[in-house]
């Protein structure tokens, strides 16, 4: 997880919640009367006020969240991380010592969270006190982006010292205490926010994870597969955005109706009403099935083969058109893919003996290229030996028997035939309840008036909606 | 050296040439394409159930495909079974190791399935007397993500040593181990005719791999940090992922690039879990700040908050027949909702 990540259009954005969580401990942490209790600190001969030791931080996470002491340090060790406490001996050391180093925590102003915009310009003036005040200050990487600064924001570098020249005589009016105490807590948050190249930026990487190079090698290796992939994914297809779109908002509209969320469902919805009829009406073994089912088997193939009734049919149909072997052949195949690999080898001789051999007693019409190339496979049978002829008969079935069955009598008998459920009641007392419903979409009474046609559907779903 | 920095540069060369064809081909946008849909209505989502009984974080759940059934997974060291409509617990099954982080439930309902920090995936029989053990799936170098069952007899798995595996469940062993992400896979997603499925890592990058010969073979990039979940559309053209960088993007396979993004300036957290409803125009989001927020898919939009848990939502899911909408969380309870 990183803090922060720009993403595509520019959008800084930090992960508020981790911080949020970070801040509530911190705020525990320097209750009067529960927190850790500090102290002063003497550095060098000035007192410090408000600090805390090492072993301090350590003991109160532990006594707070009964956790062991490495997992305390490690908690101890995010905080300084991310500037919410700092060290006062070694600045520059950001890391958390179980002993008697003096900490200290950062005020609120400084907090990441407070998102004050950490600007060049700001920096430029926090490097120009430093360089003002003692010569020679500057340490090396501060001394090169000291430079930087000044060659880039060059136009305004007479305010940067201005500014720069006023905090320090501002400062020199405080006390000492005080202005040691604001020095280490701006130079602590520029230590976290502008870190010296080659430490982890804390805020851009998030909490320490494990790197690749322990799992993925980036080597030359990975780098050769990465070419090859790189130059299939090239010449791959592409279809163009605007067919892929219009296909999947057709698909939305299609399934609208099919979709409980949506536009709710008949006779009830069984979270709703605590009634299970719909799941009794819409079983694989029901009699009559549903008309939004029947419904559904004609927007495309699959569609109809997942749902074992509409299996069950287009046998039917199959069969008075002497093709059945077509879907058997399909269905044992489907049993090969899924089914056990111990019993692989004996299934696919099954499918060969009965769908495939010369003379078969369902012998099924396969182009003669896939058939060459299937029969060699099944020397070495594999769960994937059967796809090519699966899928030409699939094709067959699709193009040739599966829209003849769409238009036949069969198929429109059984959707004249189909249950549009009555909407049931649900009375909970003796008295009558009103029906809940989840909110009636507005799409719905829009669309009975679009939906002549599913009069019978139609009118049910607009009493579903005016109930309300 | 020379020789891989030259090697570096010919696969940055060949993504940058990728990136323009897939340019070219992206002739329209969503918003462009939806113009003439009317717009979903404001979703207004009731809590119908509260299943209560776990007794510490709710990592994963999954429904059955009967529709019904469910199994959560927690770090209570348990994997619940449900009867979700009447609230029953139908079974406890007691884990080795509680730091669980996945579980699935198998199409037969036959078995389920969780995994976690033990880096193994184990598989139990719910259907024998007492519940037992099937398998213990132990290759994985890394701790166990997602799961997800293909049938009786294999079953896919996501690990943090940034690999996913197809499993024998009869021999216990690895068939084959997808390589390509460089960084922990989080989450992954079977296609509707299970010829292929996805996965999200912490590269940022989601996959496309063949079941069959185990080869990546398709890469969709954009987001920024980890993706969390991943989830295909229901026609299997296109997957929506979420990630730590607050939003959720819609990744078109035959167009091979993002077709569209589902962010708000005003989300702050990262998305935990997703889950799609039956027609695909609604897409559930959980997310780190205790909601879920629901998106119209093609709008673009969002039209419904699901808010009601204590934490943070870790998991969602919407079982077959699209009837609810349950979520689980790291307040020790799931609920469902429509």
């Amino acid at each position: 997880m990183t803090i922060n990540t720009l993403s595509q259009d520019g959008v800084q954005r930090q992960q508020m919640p981790c911080l949020t969580k970070m801040e509530r401990m911190i705020i525990s942490m320097q209750d009067p009367d529960m927190g850790i209790k500090l102290r002063n600190q003497r550095l060098l001969i000035t007192v410090i006020p408000h600090a805390m030791t090492g072993v301090d931080i350590v003991e109160w996470l532990i006594k707070k969240f009964s956790i062991s002491d490495e997992e305390a340090l490690h908690v101890g060790q995010l905080f300084i991380k991310y500037g919410y406490i700092y060290p006062l001996k070694e600045p520059r050391n950001l890391i958390l010592k179980a002993d008697d180093s003096s900490y200290r925590f950062q005020t609120p102003y400084y907090w990441m969270s407070t998102r004050w915009p950490a600007s060049e310009l700001d920096y430029a003036i926090y490097l120009a006190k430093k360089n003002i005040r003692k010569q020679g200050e500057l340490i090396e990487y501060e001394k090169e982006c000291y430079n930087a600064l000044h060659k880039r924001i060059n136009h305004t570098w007479d305010f940067v010292v201005m500014q720069a020249r006023e905090q320090l005589r501002a400062s020199k009016q405080r006390r000492k205490a005080d202005r040691i105490v604001l020095e280490c807590q701006e130079q602590a948050y520029w230590l976290v926010n502008r870190p010296p190249p080659g430490t982890q930026d804390s805020i851009d990487h998030g909490p320490e994870r494990r790197t690749m190079n322990t799992r993925v090698q980036l080597n030359a290796e990975f780098y050769k597969k990465e070419i090859e992939h790189n130059r299939i994914s090239l010449a791959r297809n592409r279809v163009k955005s605007s067919i892929c779109l219009e296909s999947y908002v057709k698909y939305c509209e299609q399934y609208q109706p099919h979709d409980p969320i949506m536009q709710g469902c008949l006779p009830s919805n069984p979270w709703i009403t605590d009634d299970i009829m719909f799941w009794n009406m819409t079983s694989e073994t029901v009699a009559l099935p549903t008309k939004l089912r029947v419904e559904r088997w004609s927007f495309c193939f699959m569609e109809l083969l997942n749902d074992p009734m509409g299996r069950k049919e287009f046998l039917t149909y199959l069969e008075k058109e002497f093709s059945a072997e077509n879907l058997c052949f399909w269905q044992a195949c489907e049993d090969v893919r899924h089914g056990e690999t111990a019993k692989i080898p004996e299934k696919v001789d099954e499918v060969y003996k009965q769908f495939l051999a010369p003379g078969a007693s369902r012998w099924v019409n396969i182009d003669s290229k896939t058939m060459e190339k299937t029969l060699e496979g099944l020397k070495r049978p594999h769960r994937f030996v059967l796809d090519d002829a699966q899928m030409h008969i699939y094709f067959l079935m699709k193009k040739d028997s599966y829209p003849r069955y769409l238009k036949s009598e069969l198929y429109k008998n059984l959707l004249a035939r189909a249950i549009v459920p009555q909407e049931t009641k649900k009375s909970v007392f003796p008295f009558m309840r009103r029906q809940r419903h989840s909110s009636p979409s507005p799409a719905l009474a829009t669309q009975t008036a679009e939906d002549d046609g599913k009069a019978k559907n139609s009118n049910s779903n607009s009493g579903t909606a005016s109930r309300l | 050296m020379g020789e891989m920095e030259q090697m570096k540069k010919e696969a940055e060369a060949l993504k940058t040439q990728i990136e323009a064809a897939r340019k070219a081909v992206h002739d329209t946008d969503m918003a462009s394409a939806a113009a003439g849909v009317a717009p979903a209505p404001q979703v207004q989502l009731k809590t119908r159930k509260t299943l209560k009984g776990h007794l510490a974080k709710i990592y994963a759940m999954h429904w059955s495909t009967d529709n019904r059934l469910m199994v959560s997974a927690s770090q209570d060291g348990k994997l619940l079974i449900w009867d979700s409509h009447s609230g029953n617990k139908v079974n406890a099954v007691p884990l080795k190791s509680s730091w669980v982080m996945t579980c699935a439930y198998a199409p037969s309902g036959n078995l389920v399935a969780s995994g976690g920090l033990d880096n193994m995936c184990t598989v139990y029989n719910l259907k024998t007397p007492v519940i037992k053990t099937v398998k213990e799936l132990d290759a994985h170098t890394g701790y166990l993500s997602c799961a997800r069952f293909l049938s009786d007899t294999e079953i896919l798995t996501a690990s943090g040593d940034t690999t996913c595996a197809l499993w024998d469940l009869e021999t216990g062993k690895q068939k084959t181990v997808f390589l390509n992400h460089v960084g922990d896979c989080m989450c992954l997603s079977l296609s509707p005719d299970m010829n292929s499925f996805v996965s999200g890592a912490c590269d940022s990058l989601a996959k496309l791999w063949d079941v069959r010969d185990g080869q990546c073979k398709q890469t969709f990039q954009g987001h920024t940090s980890d993706i969390n979940a991943i989830s295909f559309i229901p026609s299997g053209n296109a997957i929506i992922t979420g990630s730590d960088d607050c939003t959720c993007k819609m990744y078109d396979i035959r167009a091979d690039q993002e077709v569209i993004c589902y962010q708000d300036a005003a989300l702050n957290s990262g998305v935990t879990s997703l889950a799609l409803s039956t027609s695909g125009r609604l897409i559930f989001a959980g997310y780190d700040d205790f909601n879920c927020n629901i998106w119209d898919s093609l709008k673009g939009e969002k039209v419904g908050v699901l808010s009601g848990h204590d934490n943070r939502v870790s998991c969602t899911g919407v079982p077959e027949d699209g009837m609810c909408v349950c979520t689980g969380s790291w307040d020790s309870f799931l609920k469902i909702w429509n």
